[in-house]
């Protein structure tokens, strides 16, 4: 049933944020500490056990996708209901941040693949292909060297 | 006639606030397909939305809460409040399988540390250029840096401002969209051309919708492997964002 995967997920939920609590508490943090990314953890584990012992039906996982595919709707709303105002008055650092953030990752990409390409760490370059061409087809097949 | 739309409105504020969205995201893919031929991704143009259409509802109300100070929109402090946010977050988790998770290894690992410590290096760097000494302020404008899904939460979990997290938010949206636009451009230069690679670029560039939207724009058999790897992103930089990187702020400059 569908509310089993939702039940699961909110149980998970409760547990990351209740640990995170406990974390704060332990090291004098007056906010949740890592409780969401807990909860993911423990969600990502109860998922894999229930799976491995065939308890996870497909209508219990509809229970808990159903939640994953509307967090872009939810951050949305979550955007419509900032203080945009007052961060537009604070100047550039919106754009200088985001900008050099993406400079520095592009700079780090490029380092580490022109790295495992010479290690022959990195699969061999994948042929072009015309734009018709189902995707699902190669992946299984890409060489794996390492 | 129009009496009795506005009561509706007014009496059910979180399934107007389910309507309101999903119409504001249908007019975002619309816009996305027709107007940068699927280049730019609809979520990105529909979180840009949401942006603008707070700043509206701030300007009209004077108030803190962005568009949901209007009346008929208040369903969307629900929906968009901390609750629906990180419940919707924990369940994207479920997307990723532990057997492809340990075939990204340590390649994936390490550029998703990179990913995450390196623009909130530099997130925090320019928030201190500008005048911010803070720790909770540098930490969300930081962790917006690493996506916009990570700065909100991080300024949750802190207690940060409601403008702050609005500043965090545009910051990891920019970075998106700038991933989506310049990721083709660049992919040469990145050598983003097999798997590997791909897992790589996937946890350095981080946001998912830039991700996918990039790879997809470079060749759409790269996307599962970055998007693998760049779904664990949110949820480290979310472990990491309250928690360490916090700590070493604020030890820093606190």
């Amino acid at each position: 049933m569908v509310i089993f995967g939702t039940a699961l997920l909110a149980a998970c939920y409760l547990a990351g944020v209740i640990i995170g609590e406990g974390i704060a508490a332990l090291i004098g943090v007056k906010a949740n500490v890592g409780g969401v990314g807990i909860a993911m953890l423990l969600l990502i584990a109860a998922q894999h056990y229930l799976q491995k012992r065939g308890l996870f039906a497909v209508d219990t996982a509809k229970g808990v996708t159903f939640w994953a595919m509307m967090y872009i709707p939810v951050v949305v709303a979550m955007a419509a209901t900032q203080n945009v105002i007052v961060a537009f008055k604070s100047g550039p650092i919106a754009l200088l941040a985001a900008a050099g953030s993406f400079a520095i990752c592009i700079l780090f990409i490029s380092l580490i693949n022109r790295v495992i390409e010479r290690a022959h760490i990195a699969s061999a370059a994948l042929e072009p292909v015309s734009d018709d061409h189902d995707p699902a087809s190669d992946l299984s097949v890409a060489p794996d060297h390492r | 006639m129009l009496h009795m739309i506005e009561k509706t409105i007014l009496d059910n504020p979180l399934i107007t606030a389910f309507a309101f969205v999903g119409a504001v995201i249908w007019v975002s893919n619309q816009l996305a397909h027709h107007l940068t031929r699927g280049r730019v991704a609809g979520s990105a143009i529909a979180v840009l939305a949401g942006l603008a259409l707070a700043y509206w509802g701030g300007a009209i109300t004077g108030k803190a809460k962005g568009l949901a100070d209007v009346a008929q929109f208040g369903g969307l402090a629900l929906m968009g409040g901390a609750m629906m946010r990180d419940f919707t977050i924990v369940a994207t988790a479920s997307e990723v399988h532990v057997d492809e998770a340990k075939k990204a290894g340590w390649l994936g690992f390490l550029a998703l540390v990179l990913g995450t410590v390196l623009p909130f290096i530099v997130g925090v760097g320019v928030a201190y250029a500008f005048g911010h000494r803070d720790p909770v302020t540098l930490t969300t404008i930081g962790a917006g840096a690493v996506t916009y899904i990570v700065g909100p939460i991080t300024g949750a979990a802190i207690g940060a401002s409601s403008d702050v997290i609005a500043l965090s938010i545009a910051t990891g949206v920019i970075k998106a969209i700038l991933v989506m636009i310049f990721t083709p451009v660049f992919a040469r230069f990145m050598r983003l051309n097999n798997p590997q690679a791909a897992m790589v670029f996937g946890g350095l560039a981080g946001t998912v919708s830039g991700v996918s939207a990039g790879l997809a724009a470079t060749d759409r058999r790269l996307v599962p492997y970055g998007a693998l790897v760049a779904t664990f992103h949110t949820g480290f930089g979310c472990l990491l964002g309250p928690s360490i990187l916090f700590l070493a702020v604020k030890a820093l400059f606190g």
